[in-house]
């Protein structure tokens, strides 16, 4: 009787462990693959120091390359403004262009009014280098904000044939972009009166 | 003239440096322009537009950057983000 019981409590493990190792092997086999592929060295790759200073860089290249303007804005507020090209030359103090763009890093570009402040849309866009060469294909923060610039200043058209179109509000906070519009106004207002001012001073 | 390709987690790289009035170097520019452009980068030469504000613009051949261009900028071509 014994003997009966221990058998059946060997067959029992047997099957049981079957039964494991088939539900276990693609786990397993998944694991090993995530190891081979470097999934333990990206973890260990990430930099934040490096991250810090490559943001760093992108930001001096992003400075050397827009308007001393442009570069305040980014500085001060966190996001560039590029007119439309229907309106392009139309900056501050000669009219308004009908249509612009704000520039976030690592978000949509969205395409508002100024003169009302009625948001239009979003562009959905990113730049993606496939050669992840530090396990990631994200540009720094700047260097985003920087293509994004030159494309949209070099060939406006392209740049939105390449971007998913989206309703304004999709993953903006419309009264955060309308909030950032509206400091961007009282930013541009305070830098006049600040130039003003100088130039009344030398005089 | 420097060509520089930005890099996530680097910031920009230089990938060539050199005289475009010089022979040698300049063939060593379009080299190093060309394999950009292959391994799908988009190449922009940013330049001062006639009403004097900044701006860039794309080049598809080495024939179309400026011959005074201080800098070609290489980054990955756009594609549709969520």
């Amino acid at each position: 009787m014994l003997i009966a019981l221990g058998v059946c409590a060997v067959v029992a493990v047997v099957l049981a462990w079957e039964v494991l190792a088939a539900s276990l092997k693609p786990a397993l086999a998944h694991w090993r693959a995530r190891m081979a592929s470097g999934w333990g060295e990206d973890v260990a790759a990430y930099d934040p120091g490096r991250e810090r200073r490559a943001e760093h860089r992108a930001r001096e290249l992003l400075r050397s390359c827009v308007d001393e303007e442009d570069w305040e804005m980014y500085r001060d507020l966190g996001f560039l403004r590029v007119w439309g090209s229907d309106g392009s030359g139309t900056g501050a103090g000669h009219g308004v262009a009908p249509y612009a763009y704000l520039i976030y890093p690592h978000k949509p570009i969205v395409a508002y009014v100024p003169r009302s402040s009625r948001l239009l849309s979003e562009y959905c866009v990113d730049f993606p280098d496939t050669d992840r060469p530090f396990g990631s294909v994200r540009l720094p923060p700047s260097d985003d904000v920087l293509a994004k610039w030159m494309a949209l200043t070099a060939d406006e058209r392209r740049l939105i044939e390449n971007a998913n179109l989206h309703l304004a509000g999709r993953q903006l906070d419309p009264d955060a972009v309308r909030s950032d519009i509206a400091a961007l106004s009282r930013w541009e207002h305070e830098r006049r009166r600040r130039r003003d001012a100088g130039s009344l001073r030398a005089t | 003239m420097r060509l520089l390709r930005m890099k996530p987690g680097h910031g920009e790289v230089l990938i060539a440096e050199g005289d475009v009035e010089v022979a040698e170097e300049e063939l060593a520019l379009i080299e190093a322009f060309r394999a950009q452009l292959d391994q799908g980068m988009w190449a922009a030469v940013p330049v001062i537009a006639p009403d004097g504000r900044r701006q860039a613009e794309l080049v598809r051949d080495f024939d179309e950057v400026p011959r005074d261009a201080e800098r070609v900028i290489f980054f990955p071509r756009a594609a549709g983000g969520r």
